[in-house]
């Protein structure tokens, strides 16, 4: 305890080179209230947020890890593990392209992404191949001028207070669930949006524009608000694989659309999933809630989730203002001994509230896959109508795929509509193909894709032919 | 509540020649019920009947003794009419009657099991209590062969005579090969605010077929939760069909194992609630092997501020190929009080196989009233005409011509 005490007060001492020599710094390892005020305090975070991430920390205390998820995980301790780390320092990164995993080379040839992008994807040396920056800041001025703010989070406590104030912590307040909970106490970095009344972004938003999210850990917040009448689109790209242990990822998203304002929000997640005998892989546990406040609001999530040892998310809407609308298009694959627990949750509380979900998911190998979601329609959501579907592909008889869905209606004037079916590809639309010349791989890539069209066609254009990609790759193997 | 259970259970062994060792595990139930309660909230089968809220709210204390040396005198008047019938009688808990006077004695066997237990894979609380406190529990066994003449009705009738007072009940079946029986169970109860605890456990054999019609259709103020365990082997056919209406909470479970080839289980229901209601359906088919099948259909017309549950689970075991499953449940709220809660759930582990479930819930079509309205009819007699025609789709469903027709008349639903 003495030398974290010194270790510490050693760092609220220094003031200066950050930018330099922040590669080498790392919090303790454990969790405590000295670990969040280091978090704090090397943010040169105000006093709220401090307060912030301690009532969170307070309450955190006190929960209990979750267990009623399908696929079970090895307990984590969270004293084992550190809290803050800053990117690993450049030695230990490639020094070039020909260091890499030649596979993972292999799936960035599949996936079409340009040299000098795979080289950025894994930090080699980005200042002299592919100048990013610059192209960060060019961006950064047209959104300027039109009074956007997109920006990290930890930059936006500090220039925005007023607005992370208001709307941080307003849809997963700091008394949520474990997870949730835990982000709020020792959230490192994430992106921050604000779209100013009557705006229509002129570009998709993106963490893959944003250089300092490149390596933001595994604690992300985000939190995107659309004022008045403002349109945006922000796309999460977690394409590039991590080369990891089991390691918890546990972001959270918080999404607010004001009056007339849409939010769309596209992922693309595609983090390690562990090797063939499942071993190492990313636990994907984010928390993801978007609140239509206004009227006329919407909010949109379409997810295309390929990676990850173990998925356990449910982006969700929450339908407060009248004649709001909620989406939710997902695809889910899962391959060798991936585990997957995910769907959504529509809560109707205004009027005339509208929600769809579309879920597609595919499990192969050995992998298990659960559809979880929720509808609840409040006796107050007169008028409100949900249509459900989610239907499940099956490939091989090692492989589950689950349907739970919870659908609660408590007003006479709405309508709820669930349908699930579950099967695997039949003979003879996989005979139809081959007879045409298709190799049985290639055929069930076709199949597959007709299955997730629906989904595939909610995502912007330069994610759509990406994820096509991936799922034909996600599945690789997985047939004969 | 402790004390209550535990000077209730001692009052009824004193009644009872048990040998020791029966008395300790009966004894070892009621420590494991006195142990968890009576389930609530907290676990995901009860999520949305807290069956422990529920009796604290309507009956308070419950006592858990009764007393069963005298007999009740059995009301013919509450027998069905027109249709030939076996009877078993219960009143208050008690067996006043078994009578298979249309059948060929010696093809059913009457066995007394009271000293054996409930053992489900599933189990919760409620199994516990049942155990401790049944005192006399038969086992029906119908011999390879024999096909019942007439259906066998049960008539489970509770009188004024008692008050806030848990009654549990136990039988056995055993249909042997190529057996069958149509089985009836009617609720009758002129009681208020009891606790029934009902468990049937079913053994189909080879192509045995079973009927079972629930009936709860009078009006009372009484808790009840019946369990259903039905095991069936190759080619056997259960049909079970669920009338929910009567009671003031009522949980029925259907726990069915699919464990040979070619067998089918078909679970359809009805919901027809008023006032505070709030009944639930539960069910869970276990496909255990290949080429088996299921249907369930289930619908429910809400009024008042009732609530209806439909917690249906599909399970598909890796071995299950050629699985067929089918699961819909619909729901009309008729009032903004009512309420539809509904978990469909399917769990599958095999890929061959065709599985699904639908769910719908909302109001009155207002255009179907429109077209019936603008032929001549008033409101009152569209919405009926419309409520009468969803309903009857289940109802139609019964294979037996006989009872369909009686249930029909029961429940007034025109063709």
């Amino acid at each position: 305890m003495d030398n974290r005490q010194k270790e510490i007060n050693n760092l609220k001492d220094y003031k200066y080179g950050f930018s330099t020599d922040i590669e080498n710094i790392q919090a303790p390892k454990g969790l405590n209230e000295d670990v969040i005020k280091f978090i704090s305090n090397i943010k040169k975070e105000p006093a709220w947020m401090l307060e912030f991430r301690l009532k969170a920390f307070e309450r955190f205390k006190v929960l209990k890890e979750p267990d009623w998820q399908k696929p079970k995980f090895p307990k984590i301790d969270y004293q084992d593990l550190y809290y803050y780390s800053a990117p690993k320092s450049l030695k230990d990164k490639p020094k070039s392209l020909d260091e890499l995993d030649p596979k993972l080379l292999e799936t960035y040839k599949k996936l079409g992404i340009p040299l000098q992008e795979q080289a950025r994807l894994n930090g080699i040396a980005v200042d002299a191949v592919f100048d990013s920056v610059s192209v960060a800041t060019t961006f950064k001025d047209e959104l300027t001028k039109q009074g956007i703010i997109f920006c990290p989070i930890s930059e936006a406590i500090q220039n925005h207070p007023e607005l992370v104030k208001k709307y941080l912590g307003s849809v997963i307040p700091t008394s949520d669930h474990f997870f949730a909970t835990l982000n709020s106490a020792v959230f490192t970095d994430g992106s921050f949006v604000y779209i100013p009344e009557g705006v229509r972004c002129p570009m998709e938003l993106s963490t893959y524009f944003r250089i300092n999210a490149s390596n933001t850990g595994q604690f992300e917040r985000t939190l995107i608000i659309a004022d008045k009448g403002s349109y945006v689109s922000y796309l999460e790209g977690c394409t590039a694989p991590m080369r990891d242990e089991n390691q918890l990822h546990a972001a959270n998203v918080e999404l607010i659309a004001l009056d007339d304002a849409e939010i769309k929000y596209s992922t693309v997640q595609n983090w390690y999933p562990g090797d063939k005998d499942g071993k190492g892989g990313i636990y994907n546990f984010v928390t993801k809630r978007g609140l239509c406040k206004g009227k006329n609001s919407k909010i949109s999530w379409t997810q295309v989730e390929t990676g990850s040892a173990i998925t356990w998310k449910y982006p969700s809407c929450i339908l407060k203002g009248d004649n709001s609308v909620g989406e939710f298009y997902s695809i889910a694959i899962t391959n060798n001994h991936q585990k997957a627990d995910t769907g959504t949750k529509m809560i109707h509380l205004g009027k005339n509230t509208k929600s769809k979900i579309i879920s597609k998911g595919i499990s192969a190998g050995s992998s298990d896959m659960t559809y979880r979601g929720l509808v609840d329609i409040s006796s107050k959501a007169k008028n409100s109508t949900n249509y459900t579907q989610c239907d499940s592909l099956l490939m091989g008889n090692k492989c589950g795929a689950h349907t739970v869905p919870y659908i609660k209606n408590k007003n006479s004037e709405s309508n709820i509509a669930h349908e699930a079916t579950t099967s695997k590809i039949s003979e003879e639309q996989l005979h139809y193909c081959q007879q045409r010349g298709l190799n049985p791989e290639e055929a069930v890539g076709l199949i597959v894709n007709g299955f997730c069209k629906e989904v595939l066609q909610q995502l912007p254009m330069e994610f759509a032919v990406e994820a096509q990609k991936l799922v034909g790759i996600s599945l690789e193997g997985s047939v004969g | 509540m402790k004390e209550q259970l535990q000077k209730d259970f001692d009052n009824s062994i004193k009644n009872l020649s048990l040998s020791q060792k029966d008395i300790e595990i009966k004894k070892f139930c009621l420590d494991n019920f006195i142990d968890k309660g009576f389930p609530n909230r907290k676990e995901e089968d009860w999520k949305f009947s807290d069956l422990n809220q529920i009796i604290k709210n309507n009956i308070g204390e419950l006592s858990f003794y009764n007393d069963q040396t005298s007999t009740n005198k059995v009301d013919t008047s509450v027998f069905v009419d027109g249709l030939e019938h076996n009877k078993i009688v219960f009143i208050n808990g008690r067996i006043e009657k078994i009578d298979f006077e249309y059948e060929k004695k010696d093809q059913i066997e009457i066995i007394d099991q009271s000293e054996t237990i409930n053992e489900f894979k599933n189990s919760n609380s409620l199994s516990d209590l049942n155990n401790a406190f049944t005192n006399k529990c038969f086992k029906i066994l119908v011999k390879k062969g024999y096909q019942l003449v007439k259906p066998l009705i049960i008539y489970h009738t509770t009188n004024s005579k008692i008050w806030s007072k848990n009654i549990n009940l136990r039988l056995n079946f055993e249909l042997d090969n190529d057996s069958s029986l149509r089985l009836i169970d009617l609720f009758n109860d002129t009681s208020e605010k009891n606790f029934l605890n009902i468990f049937y456990n079913f053994e189909l054999k080879e192509n045995a077929v079973l009927k079972n019609y629930k009936v709860d259709k009078f009006e009372n103020k009484n808790i009840k939760y019946s369990f259903n365990n039905i095991d069936q082997d190759k080619n056997s056919i259960s049909e079970t069909f669920i009338l929910s209406s009567g009671s003031n909470f009522s949980k029925n479970e259907i726990n069915c194992n699919l464990n040979g080839v070619y067998a089918s289980s078909f679970v359809n229901g009805v919901f027809s609630l008023n006032n505070d209601k709030h009944h639930e359906i539960r069910s869970i088919i276990n496909h255990l092997t290949e080429n088996t099948k299921s249907y369930q259909l289930i619908k429910s017309v809400l009024d008042g501020s009732s609530k209806a549950v439909y917690q249906g689970k599909i399970f598909v075991n890796s071995d299950a190929q050629k699985t067929d499953g089918y699961q819909l449940s619909k729901a009309i709220l008729l009032n903004k009080e009512s309420e539809f809660n509904a978990k469909p759930e399917l769990e599958i582990y095999a890929d061959d196989v065709k599985c699904s479930h639908g769910s719908a819930s909302g109001s009155l079509n207002e255009d179907s009233i429109f077209y019936l309205m603008s032929r001549g009819l008033s409101y009152q007699q569209s919405r009926e005409l419309l409520i009468n025609g969803f309903l009857l789709d289940v109802v139609e469903k019964i294979t037996d011509s006989e009872i369909k027709n009686l249930i029909k008349n029961m429940i007034g639903i025109k063709e």
